[in-house]
């Protein structure tokens, strides 16, 4: 624990060079995977070694039965979570001055969890609303400016950087109405189990979505650790820039010289 | 003499209208292909064997193969570079090929095209649905410096390059050894061999 606090904020001091305009490329080349650095190398391959064994273990097992789940209770699962995601993303549209994207997502969580029932149905997509993009509050400090730090992977948490690590305690100190309802203040609607239970099925409904990739990728790699590593980078630079568009994360002049 | 002029001045009007293969014409049939393959009712042996030839006629492997090494391609003298070309092209066809073999009928929609420059165009496509997964984007990079045979040199899922993932792989792996890319030739041939 210790050592990933020192990590942390190492990085952190190494990487708070905040600029509150910077432009897109500079935020795509900070958040280039070739450029985050795996400074703890030997403690993010133990750590993901224990995880692995988790997900042998538990996450595997459970993604293997809930696979099998009519495809109606598997959408409403993933609707409901999407659903209350949105307490995250609207706060985090405001801070990256998306404003009109803040008022669209207020708008599909009121719809969704009206009309589509605590959100089990994706009702404003059915009403044209444009498709959802989560927002969380590591991408906000990138959009503003600060650079990933080092790559980290959390024990049972999985893969992340020192600003996206540093930035989920946001989370937990009011900034997901979520955790405040059910965790943080003691409403008699909603209790703590709620909360980690929402989360963990998110972990299985993420498992099960991708339980043939992740074994097709685990059976093909010659270095597991590093395929995860640059998938989740190259995930997560997409994800700051709001961007599927290949030429804004794909770098042309690395196949200059590939003549053939 | 006629007659020969009329041969020679036919000849060349061929050679030089070469007919190009758009790209997303190209990559929609090489998924149809490979599609009406996995639908077939054959063994997976027999499968992985004619995916492999599919592989061979549209995929750029060499090319993918030196990309994948990144700068460490410049350091290798000629005998490296074709046992690192041959041990590619097999660690690459038996991944690719395994990865494949696990679908049946894979329905894949192209339905766009963005040419980058003379060299590279990314055709879009949608992997369709099923009960077990949701719908996927797959963008193909195609090296279509020679218009007649295009190649593909990259897909692209959900925004996640394969290529760059496997060079960031091959990267790991010869930054745990000190850069020595024999290796990484006995990764690669541990691999082949299992």
């Amino acid at each position: 624990m210790k050592k990933i606090a020192i990590i942390l904020i190492t990085t952190l001091t190494l990487t708070l060079n905040v600029n509150a305009s910077s432009d897109g490329d500079l935020v795509l080349k900070k958040n280039n995977p070739a450029e985050i650095k795996d400074c703890s190398e030997g403690f993010n391959r133990a750590s993901f070694a224990l995880n692995q064994g988790l997900d042998k273990a538990i996450f595997k097992p459970v993604a293997n039965i809930y696979r099998s789940f009519p495809s109606p209770i598997k959408n409403g699962t993933s609707n409901f979570l999407d659903n209350l995601s949105n307490l995250v993303t609207i706060p985090n549209n405001i801070l990256q001055g998306e404003f009109k994207k803040a008022g669209v997502n207020t708008g599909r969580f009121v719809i969704n969890t009206t009309i589509g029932i605590l959100g089990l149905a994706d009702a404003a997509e059915a009403m044209g609303f444009v498709k959802y993009e989560k927002e969380d509050y590591g991408q906000s400090l990138a959009v503003a400016g600060v650079g990933p730090g080092c790559y980290l992977v959390l024990p049972i948490l999985g893969p992340s950087t020192a600003r996206d690590t540093v930035s989920s305690v946001a989370n937990f100190m009011g900034g997901d109405a979520w955790y405040n309802v059910s965790v943080k203040n003691d409403t008699q609607y909603f209790s703590d189990f709620d909360f980690y239970s929402s989360k963990a099925t998110a972990g299985v409904d993420f498992r099960a979505k991708n339980f043939d990739s992740i074994e097709n990728l685990e059976k093909n790699s010659i270095d597991f650790y590093a395929s995860v590593k640059s998938l989740y980078l190259q995930d997560r630079q997409q994800k700051i820039l709001n961007s599927k568009k290949i030429v804004s994360t794909q770098n042309d002049s690395d196949w200059e010289e590939i003549e053939n | 003499m006629r007659k020969l002029f009329a041969i020679i001045f036919i000849l060349s009007l061929l050679s030089n209208n070469v007919i190009a293969i758009e790209a997303d014409i190209f990559v929609q049939s090489t998924v149809n292909r490979a599609s009406k393959l996995l639908s077939e009712n054959i063994s997976k042996e027999e499968k992985i064997k004619r995916l492999e030839l599919i592989a061979k006629d549209t995929v750029d492997i060499k090319g993918i193969g030196f990309y994948t090494l990144g700068s460490v391609r410049k350091n290798l003298n000629d005998s490296e570079k074709k046992k690192y070309s041959e041990l590619f092209e097999k660690y690459f066809l038996k991944s690719f090929s395994s990865r494949l073999a696990e679908y049946t009928n894979p329905e894949i929609d192209v339905y766009d095209k963005e040419k980058l420059n003379e060299n590279y165009t990314i055709v879009k496509s949608i992997l369709i649905a099923t009960d077990e997964r949701p719908e996927i984007n797959i963008n193909w990079r195609i090296y279509t410096k020679n218009a007649e045979t295009p190649l593909i040199r990259d897909l692209i899922i959900e925004g996640l390059s394969l290529a760059r993932t496997q060079k960031e792989e091959f990267a790991s792996v010869l930054n745990s050894n000190n850069g020595d890319v024999n290796a990484l030739f006995k990764t690669l041939e541990n691999f082949i061999k299992e």
